[in-house]
C-alpha cells in the first residue's frame, strides 16, 4: 500500500484543514441532491436508489478499514449479513405473529429455537444488529492480528469466513432458511413493507445510515487516531516503536466497521425484503471491495461514489448485457489497480491539482523525512 | 471399520488435490509475496483442456483413448503455465510491493477467465469420460472398495511432490528460486536475473494448478465456477501450513483434507466447515508461523 501514501499522512495541518473543508462542501452539496433525488424519480428507481445508498454504507466502512488502516477485508460480506439476519428475524417474526415462521414449519420444527425468541423484541433485535457483526469482527480480528496474520494472509482469512459463513446458513435450513434465507415479510414496527410510502420512507432510512456512517468515519479519520491509522498503514514497526499497540488500534476500527457493516445489513433487509445467503458469499463479499477500488480508497466521498457508480452499471448493464458485465466486472478489478489505483476521486483529484496552481501550503517544504532503521517489515512478536 | 478405511482414503485424495493446487500458491507468495486469485481458474482452464484432449481423442484417435489422459496432462501443464507466464509478465509484474492490489487484479483475471469458459463452452457442466482402465479399484475387504481413480490422484500427486522437491532441492533453477524467496536482494547483487525466476516460479506454479484441473475431472463434472470450489481451502492450506517449506504445506494440507473429510462424517458438512475454520485460526494462536515456518529473512 505504500504508493498510495496518503491523502492525509504527509500533508500538512493546514492544507489538511483546507482540503477538508472543501471535501466537505462536496459532501453537503451530494446529500442534498441525494435528500432531494426521490422527488424526481419513480418508486423502481427509488427502490433501487435506496439499495445503492445501503451498497454506499458497506463501502464507507470498508474504507475506513483498507483506504485508512491498510487492512483489506474480502469477507466483510458477513458483517453485512450477520446484520442483515438479525433485523431479517425481527422482521420475521413480526410476519410470522405468534405463528410459527413458515419455513421452520416446512423444514419440521415444531417449536421457536430458544435463539430466536429474543429477536420478537425489535429492540433486542436492534442491539444484534450492531453486536453480532461487532462481536465476530472483534473476535476475528484480534485472534489474527494477535498471532500475526496481517496483509493477504487476513484477506484470506476473512474470505474463508465468508465462505463459512454462507456454507453455515445454507446448512442450517430448520434455523435459518437455508438458500431462500429469510422472505416473506410483511411488516416493519408495524409499517407494511408493500406500501410504496413506507419504501419511500426506506430510502430516507437508507439515507440516515449512509449520513452515519459518513459522519463516524469522517471524525475517525479526520482525529489522531485516524492518523494513527494512516501511520500504521505506511509503517507499522515504527508506531510500535512509538509505544502503540497496533493490534489494539487494528481491533477497534475493524470493529467499528463491522458494526457499520451490520447497520448497511440491517437497513438491506426491508428494503429488498429477503434475507439470504448469497449476498453473504464470497463473490457479493469481494465485489464490496471494488466499489472502495473505483471509487477512490482513503477518500470516504469516493467510496460512496464507487458504491453508486459500480453497482448503478451493474444494474443497467447486467439487464441489456448480462454476458458482458462479468468481463467489464473483471476488467474494473484490473484496471482499477492496475491504472487507476487511487480511483475516480483520486485522478479527478490529482487532475485538479494540475489544473489550478498549488495551494500555498503545499508547496512549502516539509520537514525533513526521518531515516528509517529498517526496510523490512518487522518481525511478527 | 471399513467405512474409516474409505474415508480415511478419500479424505488422502482430498488432501492430494488440495496439496497440488496449495503449492502453486506457495511458491507464488513465499517468492513474490502475491496471492494468486485466478489460481482458481487455472484449474478449470486445466480441466476443459482435459475435456478438449479427450473429445479430440475420441474424434481423431479413437483406438488410442486409453491414453488420453497423459497427453492431458501435458497439455495442461503447458497451457496453464503458460498462462501463469503471461499473468505474470503482463499483470503482476507491475505491482511488486502491493500484495493486496495484487490479489484483487488476479480476481479480476479470474472473473474474465471464468466468463470465457461460460462464453465458449456454455454454462451448464460438461463430463470428461475417464479412461476405462481407471474404473473399478482395489478390493481390500468386502465393503472397502479404493477406486483406481483416486489412487491414480494419490499416485500423480506424490511424483508431482518429488519432482518439486527435486527440483527445489537439487536443481539450479530451484536453487536461484531459493536464493531469491530467501533474500531477493542478495540474489539480484549477485547477478541472478529475479524477473526471471518469478516468471518461471509462477508458470511452474501454474502448471501445478493445470495438473490439479486435469486431476479433479476424475471425480466429477468440469463448470466455469470448479476452481472456487477448491481454492478457499487450498488458501487455507497456505495459512496453516506456513510459507516456504514443501513440508508444511503437505501436512497442513493432509491436516484440512483429514479435517473436512471427518467432520463431514461425524456431523454435518457445513457444521463441520466452521469447526475446520476455528481449529485453523486456534492453531495459529499457539504457532503462528503455521506448521513450519522459514527461518530466513523473507517472512
Amino acid at each position: 500500500m505504500k504508493s498510495l501514501r496518503a491523502t492525509t499522512g504527509r500533508t500538512s495541518f493546514a492544507s489538511r484543514f483546507a482540503r477538508w473543508r472543501g471535501s466537505s462542501a462536496v459532501t453537503v452539496a451530494g446529500l442534498i441532491a441525494l435528500a432531494l433525488a426521490p422527488w424526481f424519480l419513480s418508486d423502481f428507481h427509488v427502490g433501487l436508489l435506496s439499495k445503492f445508498l445501503v451498497f454506499a454504507i458497506v463501502a464507507v466502512s470498508l474504507d475506513l478499514i483498507w483506504g485508512y488502516a491498510g487492512i483489506l477485508s474480502i469477507g466483510h460480506g458477513v458483517f453485512f449479513g450477520l446484520g442483515a439476519y438479525a433485523f431479517g428475524m425481527y422482521l420475521k417474526m413480526e410476519a410470522a405473529g405468534t405463528r410459527l415462521p413458515d419455513f421452520m414449519a416446512w423444514s419440521g420444527l415444531v417449536e421457536l429455537p430458544w435463539f430466536w425468541r429474543p429477536f420478537g423484541d425489535p429492540a433486542v433485535a436492534i442491539i444484534f444488529v450492531f453486536l453480532a457483526p461487532m462481536a465476530v469482527g472483534a473476535g476475528l480480528s484480534f485472534l489474527a492480528f494477535r498471532s500475526g496474520i496481517q496483509g493477504v494472509y487476513f484477506a484470506i482469512v476473512t474470505q474463508a469466513l465468508a465462505l463459512i459463513l454462507s456454507i453455515f446458513l445454507i446448512g442450517q435450513q430448520p434455523y435459518f432458511g437455508g438458500t431462500n434465507g429469510l422472505t416473506n415479510f410483511s411488516t416493519a414496527f408495524g409499517f407494511s413493507l408493500q406500501n410504496p410510502d413506507v419504501q419511500f420512507g426506506l430510502y430516507y432510512v437508507a439515507l440516515a445510515g449512509l449520513t452515519l456512517a459518513y459522519a463516524v468515519c469522517a471524525v475517525i479519520t479526520s482525529s489522531r487516531f485516524g492518523l494513527l491509522l494512516v501511520a500504521l498503514r505506511d509503517n507499522p514497526g515504527r508506531v510500535r516503536s512509538f509505544g502503540y499497540n497496533p493490534v489494539a488500534i487494528n481491533v477497534i476500527v475493524f470493529t467499528i466497521s463491522a458494526g457499520l457493516a451490520g447497520l448497511a445489513g440491517a437497513i438491506f433487509a426491508p428494503i429488498v425484503g429477503i434475507v439470504s445467503p448469497a449476498m453473504i458469499g464470497v463473490v457479493p463479499s469481494i465485489e464490496m471491495v471494488i466499489w472502495v477500488a473505483v471509487g477512490g480508497r482513503g477518500t470516504l466521498i469516493g467510496a460512496v461514489l464507487g458504491a453508486i457508480l459500480v453497482n448503478g452499471a451493474k444494474s443497467s448493464l447486467s439487464e441489456s448485457f448480462p454476458l458482458i458485465w462479468q468481463f467489464i466486472l473483471g476488467a474494473l478489478f484490473i484496471g482499477s489497480v492496475l491504472l487507476f489505483p487511487s480511483g475516480v476521486v483520486g485522478t479527478a483529484r490529482r487532475l485538479m491539482a494540475r489544473w489550478r496552481p498549488p495551494h500555498p501550503s503545499e508547496s512549502a517544504p516539509r520537514a525533513p523525512v526521518a531515516i528509517q532503521l529498517s526496510s523490512e517489515k518487522e518481525p511478527v512478536p | 471399520m471399513d467405512t474409516y478405511i474409505v474415508q480415511a482414503f478419500n479424505a488422502l485424495s482430498l488432501s492430494s488435490i488440495l496439496l497440488l493446487i496449495a503449492i502453486g500458491l506457495v511458491f507464488s507468495f513465499g517468492l513474490m509475496n502475491v496471492i494468486n486469485m485466478a489460481h482458481g481458474e487455472f484449474i478449470m482452464v486445466g480441466a476443459y483442456v482435459t475435456f478438449l484432449v479427450q473429445r479430440l481423442f475420441v474424434i481423431a484417435f479413437p483406438d488410442l483413448q486409453g491414453l488420453y489422459l497423459f497427453v492431458a496432462l501435458a497439455v495442461a501443464f503447458v497451457v496453464t503455465a503458460a498462462l501463469g507466464f503471461l499473468l505474470e509478465r503482463l499483470l503482476i509484474r507491475h505491482l511488486y510491493g502491493r500484495p493486496l492490489d495484487t490479489l484483487l487484479a488476479t480476481w479480476g483475471v479470474g472473473l474474465v477467465l471464468q466468463q470465457t469458459a461460460r462464453t465458449i463452452f456454455g454454462a451448464p457442466n460438461v463430463d470428461v469420460t475417464a479412461p476405462a482402465w481407471l474404473n473399478g479399484g482395489f478390493e481390500l475387504a468386502a465393503n472397502v472398495l479404493l477406486p483406481y481413480k483416486r489412487v491414480f490422484i494419490i499416485v500423480l500427486v506424490t511424483l508431482c511432490i518429488v519432482g518439486i522437491y527435486v527440483y527445489v532441492t537439487r536443481s539450479a533453477p530451484g536453487r536461484r528460486m531459493r536464493a531469491v524467496m530467501q533474500n531477493r536482494d542478495m540474489a539480484s547483487c549477485l547477478g541472478l536475473s529475479t524477473a526471471r525466476v518469478d516468471a518461471t516460479t509462477f508458470a511452474l506454479g501454474s502448471g501445478l494448478a493445470g495438473i490439479a484441473g486435469c486431476a479433479v475431472t476424475l471425480l466429477g463434472s468440469v463448470g466455469p465456477a470448479l476452481g472456487t470450489y477448491y481454492i478457499v481451502d487450498a488458501f487455507m492450506v497456505v495459512v496453516l501450513g506456513g510459507v516456504g517449506q514443501i513440508a508444511g504445506t503437505v501436512l497442513a494440507a493432509l491436516v484440512i483434507g483429514g479435517f473436512n473429510t471427518m467432520f463431514e462424517l461425524g456431523s454435518t458438512a457445513s457444521i463441520g466447515k466452521v469447526l475446520v475454520f476455528l481449529l485453523i485460526i486456534g492453531f495459529l494462536q499457539w504457532k503462528p508461523n503455521g506448521l513450519m515456518a522459514l527461518r530466513g529473512r523473507a517472512s
